[in-house]
């Protein structure tokens, strides 16, 4: 299951939120990878998100797979959207 | 703009001289690994023409434009072939185009570079850069690591193991070249080279302690810039309906970027010393790579055996 969310959140880039979205992400079962650009990471691996430019107004492909991926989806728009 | 080589990334990587320093390189692209010697276009002659290509003028073309051509028709010939889309014209053996000329280019926004080197030494090494930097390019989860010369890709879910394989493997000795997020770049229809993000060089993450530093913790000897992928190890959780591979006979292969990689499937149990494992699977794939084969040689002994 896919989606594209435009990140709104104005310190995204900043370490800490990061920190936090890759903490999110560990709590679901369901594989969750992030595509931007032409890179694909995993949502679960703090250095892999550091690596993308995850700025305000960007645009970024959620992608999950497995049981729960619905909720994991609807719980990274969340974070990026408020 | 998109998937081209960025000309400042090429001239910072070949240390080229820009003459026209108001052009910002960063915002021109090249998207053909090849190059041209444009001694006949500047005689006026484009019949095939390949303008994506980097002009470089090395001795001939320079001795031809001095010796056989006065300033004016010199002007002319370069703004003749300015006229067309290249993506920059780099001149080597230092040598240093005109006032004039550079006015000509920064009118046409077209760069003019230059370096000391031998032109056709220059130009192969451009080429090889070229190559590299247009390779088809991915990025995979994983670590990889440079284990007796071997490029050893370790892969597997979050949570497995991976850094931690890594770190045991760095401190037997061997280099670091990417953990978590591994680029990778096909430069040819068998080589895959791999290299780290900008952003997470020489890094590991380990769970419970946080991000830690290899090269300056544990010194320049145990990191590594880039590395060729030679083959790849795929950590998973003990299952006990899985076949795993128990000779070694034939081997498994996964695919990246089109390319055939040998690939292990290694399940983790504790008390597993993954870092020997590596090492291990490392030199084994060296001595396959050298024609030995151990199971192979397994195998002929109970023919031998078998035959008695």
């Amino acid at each position: 299951m896919k989606k594209d969310v435009v990140i709104q959140m104005s310190n995204a880039m900043e370490a800490t939120p990061i920190a936090h979205l890759v903490q999110l992400a560990n709590q679901f079962d369901s594989r969750v990878y992030f595509e931007m650009d032409n890179k694909r990471v995993n949502a679960k691996s703090i250095m892999g998100m550091m690596s993308l430019v995850l700025s305000g107004g960007s645009m970024v492909t959620i992608d999950a797979e497995g049981e729960d991926e619905d909720k994991a989806i609807h719980a990274m728009e969340n974070f990026l959207t408020t | 703009m998109g998937d081209g080589a960025k000309l400042s990334v090429i001239a910072e990587k070949l240390n080229l001289k820009n003459f026209t320093s108001e052009i910002d390189l960063s915002q021109h692209e090249v998207h053909l690994a090849d190059v041209n010697r444009p001694a006949l276009q500047l005689n006026g002659f484009f019949d095939h023409f390949e303008a994506g290509r980097i002009q470089l003028v090395g001795m001939v073309e320079w001795t031809y434009l001095k010796s056989e051509q006065s300033k004016e028709e010199r002007i002319k010939s370069f703004d003749k072939l300015m006229s067309y889309d290249i993506p920059c014209i780099i001149f080597c053996r230092g040598f240093v185009p005109d006032d004039k000329l550079l006015s000509h280019a920064r009118k046409r926004d077209i760069p003019m570079l230059g370096t000391e080197r031998g032109t056709s030494e220059f130009m192969a090494e451009l080429i090889h850069t070229l190559n590299y930097e247009l390779a088809p390019m991915t990025s995979i989860h994983g670590v990889l690591v440079d284990v007796y010369g071997e490029g050893l890709l370790i892969t597997g879910e979050s949570g497995i193991g991976k850094s931690e394989a890594a770190l045991e493997l760095i401190r037997r000795g061997h280099r670091l070249v990417a953990d978590d997020v591994v680029e990778i770049r096909r430069t040819s229809s068998n080589t895959l080279m791999g290299s780290s993000p900008a952003v997470t060089k020489h890094l590991i993450e380990l769970r419970g302690i946080g991000i830690i530093d290899v090269k300056s913790l544990f010194g320049v000897e145990c990191v590594k810039e880039n590395q060729r992928i030679d083959f790849v190890i795929k950590l998973e959780d003990w299952k006990r309906e899985t076949e795993y591979d128990r000779l070694g006979l034939e081997d498994e292969y996964m695919e990246i970027l089109g390319n055939q990689v040998v690939c292990h499937s290694l399940p983790i149990r504790p008390g597993r010393n993954l870092a020997v494992i590596c090492e291990t699977a490392a030199v084994n794939h060296r001595q396959k790579k050298m024609g030995y084969n151990a199971a192979a040689e397994l195998y002929r002994r109970v023919q031998d055996n078998m035959s008695k």
